[in-house]
């Protein structure tokens, strides 16, 4: 648990620093992707593996993949395929890279351990967390169904591009 | 060596505050969302370490629905965001300090 935990804390804080003092917002992304991979050992060290395997999926899988969608959605227009060969030099991924490799070597250890966690820490079953999230809790599952599905139409209501409506007979008027 | 629950308490308070400054220092509204998700995510990393304290369940429950939150908060955001930025063409947060009607 300890130098596990101190490692996966290291690489979690340094990131987040990368993340909160770069200009360019791709960088800064790389770097969050990093940090949530960190936080994500360190919910494996607590415990909680099926949460560290939803926090790559959704998080580092979903919702940055759309952030960083949406940045290159946004610079597409005054932008051209230079700006795409000056993100991918060397300075810009080998920082991310070497937290990664850090990361990918304590989780392959970890894994390669024979005995539970050590310490204190108990380890909470996804069947445990499964069976309380569909028995007390069903009344919050519907609620967060229905926080998306505002989510969608909000993001859809929003997201649409406003076209100037004339009407018919005002625009034959007009001609 | 501290206790793991105190460890993992202050790695979560640690990541919150990162977030917090980022969220108060940064102008560019793009950024400003990110250090939202930060500091969402240290929320849920708190959880996750009280849930192994006591070893209940609750905790990871509360995870998921930060997870579900966030989602639904990030595709909004970025919507409102597009539209900021079809109007003003900037990403500048205080162009955006007047509302005009």
């Amino acid at each position: 648990m300890g130098t596990a935990f101190y490692i996966a804390a290291a690489v979690a804080i340094l990131s987040t620093i990368m993340v909160i003092t770069r200009y360019n917002i791709m960088h800064a992304l790389l770097y969050f992707i990093v940090s949530l991979l960190s936080v994500a050992v360190v919910f494996y060290l607590y415990g909680a593996p099926f949460m560290a395997a939803l926090e790559v999926i959704i998080y580092a899988g979903a919702i940055m993949v759309l952030i960083i969608f949406f940045v290159m959605m946004l610079s597409l227009g005054s932008q051209t395929a230079g700006d795409e060969r000056s993100w991918m030099t060397p300075g810009v991924w080998i920082g991310p890279s070497i937290l990664c490799i850090v990361l990918l070597g304590e989780l392959v250890f970890l894994i390669l351990q024979p005995a539970g966690p050590a310490g204190e820490v108990r380890v909470v079953e996804p069947k445990e967390v499964g069976l309380s999230l569909f028995g007390p809790y069903i009344l919050a599952v519907e609620l967060a169904g229905m926080l998306l599905m505002a989510g969608i139409v909000g993001a859809y209501h929003l997201g649409r591009q406003k076209k100037k409506i004339v009407h018919r007979f005002l625009e034959t008027s007009e001609s | 060596m501290i206790n793991p629950t105190t460890a993992g308490l202050i790695l979560a308070g640690i990541l919150f505050i990162l977030g917090l400054i980022s969220m108060l220092i940064r102008r560019n509204i793009i950024f400003m969302l990110v250090s939202v998700e930060i500091m969402l995510n240290a929320a849920g990393l708190a959880f996750i370490v009280a849930a192994s304290k006591w070893g209940q369940p609750e905790g990871q429950v509360m995870f998921m629905f930060i997870l579900a939150m966030a989602a639904a908060e990030v595709s909004v955001g970025l919507a409102l965001i597009l539209q900021l930025y079809h109007q003003l063409k900037t990403l500048d947060s205080d162009e955006a300090s007047r509302m005009r009607g």
